[in-house]
């Protein structure tokens, strides 16, 4: 199996700080990987980096075998590199329904089409159900998204992602404010996603890690320090150094 | 929380299209039972109502990258001014004074003007695309003033005759002619408008202006989009500007004001903002209560005006077609 996204020896320092040092990351179709990393460890310049909203220093990122390194945000998620965000962003006043036609009519090449409704088309209105019947989102189709509750709001932003058919997927912490009893449905969507799909979640929450992902890569002050099994991770003397910092270093030391 | 999820009563996938195409076509009827009564209830204003038309193009035109796209102008007048003169040029120095080919004209004109202002406005967010939309206007004010030989400069452009409307409706002195043809192309524009806001293109733009970044995130074009409805949004106001310099005959630099521009603002405020409704709304009550107020008092009347404006933004944030919009669905939200 070809790799369809590839990361290779990205840098990135602001100043003198070097936030991301020689990262690379491979994922092949299908892959579940997790991205963790404690506070600070340059989760956010690392996934700004490779969406193309900051230019590397050096380094490059390949997406489905071609090089997208100079491209700016938009035209990478043309090429199927596809992000959701931490704290939602949809819009207040559309309905479900209406965000994710407009995703698969911009999809298509058809959102800048002056005439027409998109419920008159019955591709898209066929391929939005389908999507809110996945995410279990029916029954609030035509509510205006304000109105409809985080948990949803969240199931309603994976829905955004899978509608522009991407190849890779960077999820940002999806399930983050999303009340307890919800993030059953939220796991649920997680695991129903495409089984050709690359994913890289960047996520707080262990729990979720461990169930969701089969590879997990650690971040730490900006280097990679651990790419390896879940299993693993937790037995990693690195991992945990940079995790509990230099006391349990000291302890282990003494 | 799951609770409220729960009790969330399952909504039928509802047929919105013909509940939309009915109310549009309601409003067209409206629209033309208005114009109707005008005619009869004004006989001897009828070059007002047929400015007033012209203005709600530029107002509706206004609506659609402020209302719809969250673009703040004030020189918006230069998009009309461009239409107009464009319009005019064309009947004083190259002879084409058939009324459709001069709109056509305009509505070029406009579309240029819209070009060129949109890609010099966008460049800026927030106060500074204001301050540049109201350079933008200066200048095209400016340009208009230097370019005497073509535009007549201060003077204005005089001497515009059409020929009549399919060579029997002569643009007569009672504005008879004028106005049955700008009734009948605002409400073309408008029929257009309410489909173009309802197209997927329309969609994108209501997403820029709720959320640039995640229309972003799935792959289009902020800035191409925006642009793009900067140029519909000239055609719309060149139409206005022509329909102005046909029914006045004349074209002068205040349809390159920024008092103009202003004005046509606060005139979609006063009417609601995000609707071409609210734009015809605000278009008509603005200019008739000034025409009114400055004929019943002449030496206050700009303060009656502003007090009335005033009160509007403070009571009805919303514009009186927003604001009547929120009663009627409290009051539907009380009966049921």
């Amino acid at each position: 199996m070809s790799a369809v996204f590839q990361v290779q020896n990205l840098k990135k320092a602001f100043g003198g700080l070097a936030v991301t040092q020689d990262v690379s990351i491979t994922l092949n179709p299908g892959d579940r990987v997790a991205l963790i990393g404690p506070n600070g460890a340059g989760k956010t310049t690392f996934v700004n980096l490779v969406t193309g909203h900051l230019v590397p220093d050096s380094g490059k990122v390949i997406l489905a075998g071609n090089d997208v390194t100079s491209l700016g945000p938009t035209p990478r998620v043309r090429q199927g590199l596809v992000r959701s965000f931490q704290v939602t962003r949809l819009f207040p006043d559309m309905t479900p329904e209406e965000h994710l036609a407009l995703a698969v009519l911009q999809r298509t090449g058809r959102s800048g089409t002056i005439f027409g409704h998109y419920q008159a088309k019955p591709d898209v209105m066929a391929e939005v159900a389908e999507l809110l019947h996945t995410l279990g989102l029916d029954h609030i189709a035509t509510r205006r998204v304000s109105e409809i509750a985080y948990g949803q709001q969240r199931l309603l932003e994976i829905a955004l992602a899978l509608a522009l058919k991407p190849k890779v997927l960077l999820l940002d912490e999806p399930a983050a404010g999303v009340p307890q009893s919800d993030t059953p449905r939220i796991e649920a969507a997680l695991a129903g996603l495409p089984s050709d799909l690359a994913v890289l979640m960047i996520e707080h929450d262990m729990d979720l890690v461990f169930r969701f992902a089969k590879r997990v890569i650690v971040l730490a002050a900006g280097a990679i320090i651990f790419d390896g099994s879940p299993a693993d991770v937790t037995k990693d003397a690195r991992v945990r150094e940079a995790y509990l910092g230099s006391y349990a270093n000291d302890r282990s030391a003494a | 929380m799951a609770a409220v999820e729960h009790t969330s009563i399952a909504k039928p996938v509802q047929s919105a299209r013909p509940n939309w195409l009915a109310r549009d076509l309601i409003g067209v009827a409206v629209i033309l039972a208005v114009a109707v009564l005008g005619y009869f209830l004004f006989p001897n204003n009828l070059a007002l109502l047929t400015r007033i038309l012209a203005i709600a193009l530029l107002v509706l035109s206004i609506d659609l990258v402020t209302g719809f796209c969250g673009v703040a102008t004030l020189g918006h007048a230069a998009l009309f001014g461009a239409g107009a003169y464009a319009a005019g040029i064309a009947a004083v120095h190259w002879g084409i004074t058939d009324p459709f080919l001069m709109i056509v004209i305009g509505a070029v004109g406009g579309a240029v003007a819209g070009l060129v202002s949109g890609a010099v406005i966008l460049r800026g967010h927030g106060l500074a695309q204001l301050v540049l939309s109201i350079a933008v206007v200066h200048l095209f004010h400016e340009a208009a003033n230097k370019a005497s030989t073509y535009t007549g400069g201060s003077d204005g452009l005089a001497g515009i005759s059409p020929d009549p409307i399919f060579g029997m409706f002569g643009f007569d002195l009672w504005g008879r002619t004028a106005y049955g043809f700008a009734v009948a192309l605002l409400v073309i524009v408008f029929v257009l408008l309410r489909l173009l806001t309802r197209s997927p293109f329309g969609m994108l733009c209501r997403g820029i202006k709720e959320d640039p970044i995640r229309v972003r995130a799935m792959g289009a074009s902020v800035h191409g989009t925006l642009l793009k409805m900067y140029v519909i949004s000239g055609v719309v106001a060149g139409i206005g500007g022509a329909l102005n310099a046909i029914s006045t005959q004349v074209v002068g630099l205040d349809s390159l004001s920024f008092t103009l521009s202003a004005e046509s603002l606060v005139m979609l405020v006063l009417g609601g903002t995000g609707s071409l409704y609210g734009a015809l709304i605000g278009t008509v009550s603005f200019m008739w209560f000034e025409d009114f107020v400055s004929a019943a008092n002449p030496f206050h009347w700009l303060t009656i005006v502003g007090a009335l404006l005033i009160a509007v933004v403070l009571f009805a944030p919303r514009g009186l077609y927003g604001s009547a919009q929120l009663l009627l669905e409290r009051f539907r939200g009380a009966g049921k």
